[in-house]
């Protein structure tokens, strides 16, 4: 089953293959070819894929970073606040600013911000939550998510022809190659 | 490229057993963990029908309890001076504890990169926010008025009233929220590229909009990956210090306090340990009928059933180490309170819980250090329900005995819970086999991308290079 091909083409042209290694050879294969628009979808997380394609730069870590700093300063913040400003309590004599009581909730702040940030920061750099996207319309791009390993040559690249990267893809030994309606 | 430690590779060494069945592939094992879920409702198992409606059964019998609890107030439990606390912080911490071996395996054991743990790190995170679930309804209930629970809570208000931020109970309110959140979270980030799959293997329309709701549009691209590998190590990151932090707030519960009996340095390690013992009881209470019911003997074998013995044997021996210390520092201190403190409960009028104690959680967790113990999935099913027992009188003895001894041999009281703490713990018993239950039914047991990894097909490549 073909895609029809729309007026304005194709989004990409699909190749679909059997095994991480042969995915690996076909993105190394199209980066001489000079493809550069590209992205490789796989039933598991692979790294070596995942840096051939250059992926590997991920701002994760950066605003996990800043949030759990802004989460621990918050917390200490509020307590601190809370316990001399907002609602000073005597406690068997002890210091108003008695820190070390407050060391637990801005662990907790910490580590909530984080993770929060983690979590939504990913799904956000992921451009997710996506209703649609056109490599769904794809035939058989469910075993993306199974057991097949998909490289997608995009339309946007500047090399790209639908009929050349399609004969292209075929040279690779892909199971398949298939068009992406947009 | 990481290397992957080839334990196969070691001279001298007997080959360890596989952790993944033979002959299972990325195909086999996707169609064969999303059969559950994706299974229409008129072919749900009579198992799964009998169990859940058991369970739902106990959740109702919860409702009533509670609705009762909420009409008459907190006196129809057994708590009264000068044992203010009950069942219901025995059950509160017990359950706290079960939730720690979700977090140890999904979190710890991804960062010391123990594979074994893939097969059940899905299920058990279940357990962990089921149990933290059940967990939260006890502080709640036991406030007496459930409905202003959020005065715990730090937020400007008309009462110009803040929380005391020097109290142990406000740090428990903040690590058990945070615990909440981010095991929640960390289980959802997990399930994501699974409710993808379960989107395009589903045949059913309705089955298949709904995992799409919950896949968000994942489209397992590189790029997603890469954050998303990103996401799944930091939060294991930050989970590994929140699940030591949760049960030594709660351990701080009882040590800021001065009872005898509580008040050691030794609480917060030895309360971990306990909630990791109990944790990993449970988690063998839960995987050694699901393995079996489930056809999961290729995912769960007997090899994770041995590693999961013998990290109760550990822990186990650090709570045996824990009640020495308690003994020890009792005698140690010259307190005299501290020292009627263990005398009470070694021939107390709570001594039986005592003695039963030490039987369930010291003396037959032994046997685990036989291997035909540990390899055996009914025995092991035998000795983690005597553990997860002995872990709830452990709670009873460092709650009870310590608290019905009063300074004031005037105030001296006999404790023992009422129908309802009884009939309230069994109602939270029912809301965990329902959320289980529920969880069984629609939603992969297995991290299936995370097995995928697992298959010769994905380690040859690794080993080529």
């Amino acid at each position: 089953m073909r895609t029809e091909k729309s007026p304005s083409g194709p989004w990409g042209v699909m190749a679909s293959f059997d095994s991480p290694g042969q995915l690996l050879s076909a993105i190394a294969r199209a980066k001489q070819a000079g493809y550069k628009d590209m992205e490789a979808y796989t039933p598991y997380p692979n790294e070596e894929v995942i840096e051939a394609l250059g992926h590997h730069h991920s701002k994760v870590p950066l605003l996990t970073l800043v949030a759990a700093l802004a989460g621990g300063c918050g917390g200490f913040a509020l307590a601190s606040w809370v316990s001399m400003q907002a609602y000073p309590m005597n406690i068997g004599g002890r210091p108003l600013m008695s820190w070390v009581a407050f060391i637990p909730v801005t662990f907790e702040t910490t580590v909530l911000a984080a993770g929060l940030t983690a979590a939504i920061g990913m799904i956000l750099l992921n451009g997710l939550p996506e209703p649609y996207h056109p490599v769904f319309n794809a035939p058989g791009f469910e075993r993306a998510s199974q057991d097949r390993f998909f490289l997608c040559i995009e339309a946007t690249d500047p090399k790209f022809d639908s009929k050349e990267a399609r004969s292209f893809l075929s040279t690779l030994h892909p199971i398949e190659v298939v068009d992406v309606a947009p | 490229m990481s290397t992957v430690f080839d334990e196969r590779a070691i001279p001298g060494v007997p080959p360890r057993p596989p952790i993944l069945g033979e002959g299972q592939t990325p195909t086999t094992l996707t169609n064969q963990i999303s059969e559950m879920p994706l299974s229409p409702p008129l072919k749900t198992p009579k198992w799964w029908l009998a169990g859940f409606s058991v369970a739902f059964g106990l959740l109702t019998m919860f409702l009533f309890i509670v609705t009762y609890l909420f009409m008459t107030g907190i006196g129809v439990w057994g708590n009264n001076v000068p044992v203010g606390w009950g069942w219901d912080i025995v059950c509160f911490v017990w359950w706290i504890g079960i939730g720690h071996a979700g977090t140890l395996i999904s979190a710890i054991l991804l960062l010391v990169r123990q594979q074994w743990r893939t097969s059940i790190n899905r299920f058990a995170e279940a357990m962990t926010l089921f149990a933290v679930s059940c967990a939260g309804m006890y502080p709640i209930l036991h406030l007496g008025r459930p409905w202003v629970f959020y005065w715990l809570m730090p937020y400007p208000n008309t009462l110009g009233m803040w929380p005391q931020f020097r109290s142990p109970l406000i740090w428990d309110v903040f690590a058990v929220s945070t615990y909440a959140t981010i095991s929640a979270v960390f289980w959802y980030v997990g399930l994501v590229p699974d409710l993808a799959t379960l989107r395009d293997k589903a045949k059913n329309k309705v089955a298949r909009v709904i995992y799409a709701m919950g896949a968000l549009g994942w489209r397992n691209s590189a790029r997603h990956w890469s954050n998303y590998e990103w996401a799944y190590l930091l939060l294991a990151g930050l989970s590994t210090p929140l699940v030591l932090s949760v049960h030594s707030v709660v351990s701080f519960d009882f040590s800021v306090g001065i009872i005898p009996g509580w008040h050691t340095t030794i609480f917060p390690p030895y309360f971990v340990a306990g909630a990791v013992f109990s944790g990993f009881a449970m988690v063998l209470t839960l995987a050694i009928p699901l393995r079996v019911v489930l056809k999961f003997e290729d995912f769960i074998t007997l090899r994770h059933l041995e590693n999961m013995a013998k990290v109760m044997l550990v822990t186990g021996w650090i709570v045996a180490y824990g009640y020495g210390a308690e003994i020890f520092m009792a005698w140690y201190s010259g307190n005299e309170y501290e020292m009627y403190m263990v005398n009470n409960r070694f021939h107390g009028p709570y001594a039986f819980q005592y003695w039963s104690l030490i039987l369930c959680n010291i003396i037959i967790p032994q046997a685990m250090w036989l291997r035909s113990v540990r390899r055996s999935p009914f025995w092991l099913f035998i000795i983690s329900i005597i553990v997860n027992v002995g872990m709830w009188l452990e709670r009873f003895v460092i709650i009870v005995i310590s608290l019905h001894r009063d300074f004031l041999p005037s105030s001296w009281d006999m404790y023992s819970g009422t129908k309802f703490d009884v009939g309230t713990f069994v109602g939270t018993i029912g809301l965990f086999l329902t959320l289980m239950f529920l969880f069984i039914r629609f939603v992969p047991v297995v991290n299936m991308f995370e097995m995928r990894t697992l298959t010769p097909q994905a380690t040859a490549k690794e080993k080529a290079e």
